[in-house]
């Protein structure tokens, strides 16, 4: 088989792969630095090819809520945007899980908070995996850390979205959005067919036929008896994810004394870190995260297990370092990298960190 | 000159009351209940001239909560 | 003739609507919504739609429309319908995609999502209920209450000075290139449902023809909200709200060419 590689940005990567997948739609207004995915899509003109709708909205809130009404109907559809625009979706992202809606988001982050700036950032952890909208939700979270990453979790996001019909996101950041690399992309799939749809999504709007009640998608329940049923379902859902979907990938911590844990473009740059820790014989390993939500915090606690110190590094003020203290529960010193406002940090900063934090010479 | 029947059947448990129905009644036929209430506690409307009724269905139209059923009969 | 013999299935000229559900509707007695969601449920069957139709319900005291009329259903979150319905019915072409929505939903929080589907031409029926106030929430000031009309949150009178003028969306809607048909009716009388009923009908063969975007509104009473009986409020409606929102088409693409 001849692989399909290119050069490409994280974010073209995005669009391709959407269109490789079957996506049904996408909606999405531009903002930087993840405006390429738009722009990728009107470009390629899919329409033409696949049958998927591609749409500039007039908002974030507007894309975000076309996702919705796409997402009822069956269809595969999906949004991007960066961390502002992402804040306004936070409505229509609360309703899909609400309404147990399977679509995919891609938020390539940038500095906030508010405007802030285009450059790189890490500073939408909290907002990702902990809600970020109103109510008791989860979103599926996926960290790439590479413009592989980038075209291989638009499938992973859906297959997983529509596996436990919850919303799935894509939680990049301007690094690997605007870099360039070698990529593979995927086959070309087929967009399902109706009959498809009515199959695999028995609830969705497909109209109303002699064999069946009407469907009805609403997060609405005036009934607090059974408001709370339906919370009940949402969380044994989570529990569900949290027990099958954990991900992440480790590099070097067999013997490791300490550890990184680092998420996207961050663990790329500990990777490095590592690789030159090791050339002076200090053992350094990494843990990187690939699913933020579920979090590996068994696999964290399992594997810092005697180690001397945990450096979890993050393009932000410390936000992931709350879950990697809750996965070693202070069995294991943890302590913090970050850096803000757009800045990437290089390796020597991460062993200079070490030495900082934990007396370590070099 | 055809002479034209009508009449309705309201679903009294259905109906709320408002009033709207005896208002759009061209012959004046209906009433809401002086006195009576459904379970609801609303005074339903009920055909108190049923010979005046023409079936013109004017009181169903405006029936927000479609308890008139019309019929009607054109006596040649 | 007695009334036996004509009460009799043969004799029947008016039923509620096969599609409209057994469910008692949480309306208020009087209510104007009951009779559009009635008029929906009758030419849905009518133009042999049900399997073909998908409706976007609003937040408002519509946002359980989709407990009565008997089709599939998606609850918007609050004034994004038109955006929702967008995306429902370029996914899905051959749907009869209409949304139904309150002043609120329409002309507050929703004005973007409003006028950009109906810019872009969107293949929807928009079902736009107009009774100048927020009656769900207990009756407070809408975009399009009168000025002087006392509600919740303007209790001495809306002052334009304080909270600005009535606001005439269809009107504004009528404007933009994208929409083929605009129009204001009433329900209050048996004719004005009729021709409601009609211009709905006209909005739904539009969108299922791919014509552009078909507004209809209806200008409707809030007897809770306005503090009136149902039969004072339709008084109220006619002598006051027509001035302002008076019925008629707005726009019809298919006259005008």
């Amino acid at each position: 088989m001849n692989e399909d590689i290119r050069l490409m940005k994280g974010n073209e990567a995005i669009a391709h792969a959407a269109i490789r997948y079957g996506v049904d739609g996408y909606f999405g207004y531009p903002i930087t630095p993840q405006s390429e995915i738009l722009e990728t899509l009107e470009a390629l003109m899919p329409w033409e090819t696949t049958g998927m709708v591609v749409l500039q909205a007039e908002s974030e809130t507007a894309s975000i809520n076309m996702v919705y009404g796409g997402a009822a109907t069956g269809k595969a559809v999906m949004t991007s945007s960066s961390s502002p625009g992402v804040s306004l979706m936070q409505e229509g992202i609360s309703y899909l899980a609400a309404s147990e809606l399977p679509a995919l988001i891609v938020n390539v982050m940038r500095g906030g908070p508010g405007l802030g700036t285009i450059h790189p950032s890490q500073s939408d952890y909290f907002q990702t995996t902990k809600g970020g909208g109103h109510g008791d939700y989860r979103l599926i979270v996926l960290a790439p850390s590479s413009v592989q990453e980038m075209a291989d979790f638009v499938s992973l996001g859906f297959d997983l979205a529509f596996k436990y019909r919850n919303p799935a996101m894509i939680l990049a950041d301007g690094v690997i959005g605007q870099m360039m690399e070698k990529v593979v992309l995927p086959e070309q799939r087929p967009r399902r067919t109706a009959e498809e749809i009515r199959k695999q999504c028995p609830w969705a709007l497909t109209g109303k036929t002699p064999d069946r009640k009407r469907n009805v998608v609403t997060s609405l329940e005036l009934d607090s008896a059974i408001m709370e049923k339906n919370n009940e379902r949402f969380q044994r859902t989570y529990k569900e994810i949290e027990a099958n979907e954990v991900r992440y990938q480790e590099y070097q911590t067999e013997d490791a004394d300490y550890l990184i844990v680092a998420f996207g473009s961050m663990a790329r740059i500990c990777l490095k870190a590592v690789e030159e820790a090791r050339k002076v014989g200090v053992k350094i390993g990494l843990l990187r995260p690939i699913t933020l939500w579920p979090f590996p915090y068994e696999a964290i606690n399992n594997i810092a297990k005697g180690m001397k110190g945990i450096l979890v590094a993050e393009l932000n003020a410390g936000q992931m370092i709350e879950d990697v203290r809750l996965a070693v529960h202070d069995n294991v010193p943890v302590e913090h990298f970050g850096r803000m406002g757009g800045i990437v940090p290089n390796p020597t900063e991460i062993l200079m960190s070490f030495t900082n934090k934990f007396g370590v010479k070099f | 000159m055809a002479k034209v029947h009508g009449a309705v059947v309201i679903d009294e448990e259905r109906c709320k009351g408002c009033d709207l129905c005896v208002a759009a009644c061209p012959t004046k036929v209906l009433l809401l209940k002086d006195k009576e209430v459904n379970n609801r506690g609303y005074h339903y409307a009920y055909m108190a001239q049923p010979e005046a009724c023409i079936g013109c269905s004017s009181c169903a139209i405006v029936c927000p909560d479609a308890c008139i059923e019309v019929y009607r009969v054109v006596e040649k | 003739m007695e009334l036996n013999q004509i009460i009799n299935p043969a004799n029947k000229v008016y039923s509620r609507p096969a599609l409209l559900s057994e469910n008692t509707m949480h309306y208020c007695p009087g209510c104007s919504h009951g009779v559009v969601h009635k008029i929906i449920a009758e030419l849905i069957d009518e133009m042999g739609q049900q399997e073909n139709t998908i409706g976007v319900a609003p937040v408002g005291c519509a946002v359980f429309a989709y407990n009565y009329i008997d089709v599939d259903w998606v609850e918007a979150a609050h004034g994004r319908a038109p955006a929702l319905a967008t995306a429902v019915k370029r996914l899905n072409p051959e749907k009869l995609v209409f949304t139904y929505q309150g002043d609120g939903d329409i002309s507050a929080i929703g004005t973007a999502e409003t006028i950009h589907a109906a810019n872009r031409g969107e293949n929807i029926a928009i079902i736009f209920i107009n009774n100048g106030i927020y009656g769900m929430t207990g009756g407070q000031m809408a975009p399009t209450t009168l000025e002087g009309q006392k509600t919740a949150t303007t209790p001495y009178g809306r002052r334009v000075d304080l909270n600005g003028y009535p606001l005439a969306i269809s009107t504004l809607l009528a404007q933009l290139d994208g929409t083929c048909y605009v129009t204001r009716q009433a329900v209050h009388t048996a004719a004005a449902a009729r021709k409601a009923k009609s211009a709905i009908k006209k909005a739904f063969q539009n969108a299922l023809a791919g014509r552009g975007t078909s507004v209809v509104e209806i200008v409707g009473t809030c007897s809770s909200g306005w503090k009136l009986s149902p039969r004072a409020s339709n008084a109220w409606m006619e002598e006051n709200m027509f001035e302002k929102y008076p019925l008629g088409d707005l726009k019809n693409a298919d006259v005008e060419k």
